[in-house]
């Protein structure tokens, strides 16, 4: 497994180096061999199987949690970077598109503090905890 | 004002590495993408907006899951599904995954061959990603079909926290009008593709440039967006 996501590592930067050094994968739009699509293809269907198992075999607490957060992230990194071709824009769009989801996060701080603070709120006054 | 020429069709001007590459791009009065098309950059820059609605949706979501003192109910047995006479948890779920995926590896392959003007694959390519996206909808229409005969309102449900109904169909409802939209634009691109509008530069929407097959890629921008979504609804609303 380690070895393929090397090969396959090696492989996006052998064309993002392409694609730097003679600008001709802009020339004619982005144009890469359909094997890499079909390599990420298939890693993504083995990424979706190792998150759906996750469930079936009922994992719980953090470990659940860390590992559906890995394997979403993945999936999401391979998309956004292959089959979106960000890989292969230049920084100034990946970093104006990439950058301002940050905030999002900022968001997903602030609204944890608020809900445990309700969440305490309502346990203290109007319910038995759960 | 002179450099507003469409480079992305012809020589992207050298670019240097890193902080120094955005800092020259975006600075001084000149095009920021300097070798994307404006029509590339504004489905970008719709994609980032529409990332913040979903993440707004799945913020609150969040934020009604945690603060809640009812038990949420247990997505594992609620999306289960009982095939033959074995009980599969999930199962529909992963199968609707897994069709998603699958229509972002023909719409990324047909970029692919728009781009080398291969018209027929091209058309049939994004046609199978069209009924891969419909087969996603209508999967999507019986799980609704399936939860609103079992109790599940927007209100309450009979397994758990009221807030669940609530979150499950405004997520999945306007991930599935995203999908349903996006289907509808397959069609209609391919059906351009198909007639040949992109190499005669027919008069009509995205066509009057010739040989410009940039829109097939833009449009797939657009349907891996989607795919992009329900990786994260997977994860944080099925899975979690």
């Amino acid at each position: 497994m380690t070895n393929a996501a090397v090969h396959m590592e090696g492989q996006l930067h052998a064309h993002a180096h392409d694609a730097v050094g003679s600008g001709a994968a802009h020339a004619k739009g982005q144009q890469h061999p359909i094997k890499l699509y079909l390599v990420v293809w298939g890693w993504l269907f083995v990424l979706s199987t190792c998150s759906f198992l996750v469930d079936y075999f009922g994992l719980h607490g953090y470990l659940r949690w860390s590992l559906i957060l890995l394997f979403m992230v993945l999936k999401a990194g391979l998309i956004v970077a292959v089959f979106m071709h960000m890989a292969w824009e230049r920084l100034a769009l990946a970093y104006a598109i990439l950058a301002p989801p940050i905030a999002v996060l900022v968001f997903v701080t602030i609204m944890v503090l608020e809900s445990e603070y309700t969440h305490f709120l309502r346990v203290l006054f109007f319910a038995s905890p759960s | 004002m002179a450099e507003t020429v469409l480079t992305n069709s012809g020589q992207s001007p050298a670019r240097l590495e890193g902080w120094r590459g955005i800092a020259a791009d975006w600075a001084s009065d000149q095009r920021a993408f300097k070798n994307v098309s404006w029509g590339k950059a504004m489905m970008w820059i719709f994609l980032l907006s529409d990332t913040f609605i979903f993440s707004c949706f799945l913020l609150s979501y969040m934020t009604a899951r945690m603060s809640t003192t009812v038990p949420w109910p247990n997505t594992s047995e609620v999306f289960a599904l009982t095939i033959g006479d074995t009980h599969i948890p999930m199962i529909l779920i992963a199968i609707m995954t897994f069709i998603l995926i699958s229509s972002s590896g023909t719409m990324a392959m047909a970029v692919n061959f728009g781009y080398r003007r291969d018209r027929v694959r091209t058309a049939a390519l994004m046609l199978v990603t069209a009924a891969f996206g419909a087969t996603f909808v209508g999967m999507q229409a019986f799980e609704w079909t399936k939860l609103i005969t079992e109790g599940v309102r927007p209100w309450g449900n009979p397994w758990g926290a009221p807030q669940f109904g609530a979150s499950f169909f405004m997520i999945t409802g306007f991930h599935g009008t995203h999908v349903t939209i996006g289907v509808i634009f397959l069609i209609a691109i391919a059906r351009k593709v198909l007639r040949g509008d992109f190499d005669v530069a027919r008069r009509g929407f995205f066509t009057s440039r010739k040989g410009y097959y940039e829109i097939v890629e833009i449009m797939g921008l657009y349907w891996h967006f989607v795919d992009l979504v329900w990786v994260f609804i997977f994860a944080l609303f099925y899975l979690w």
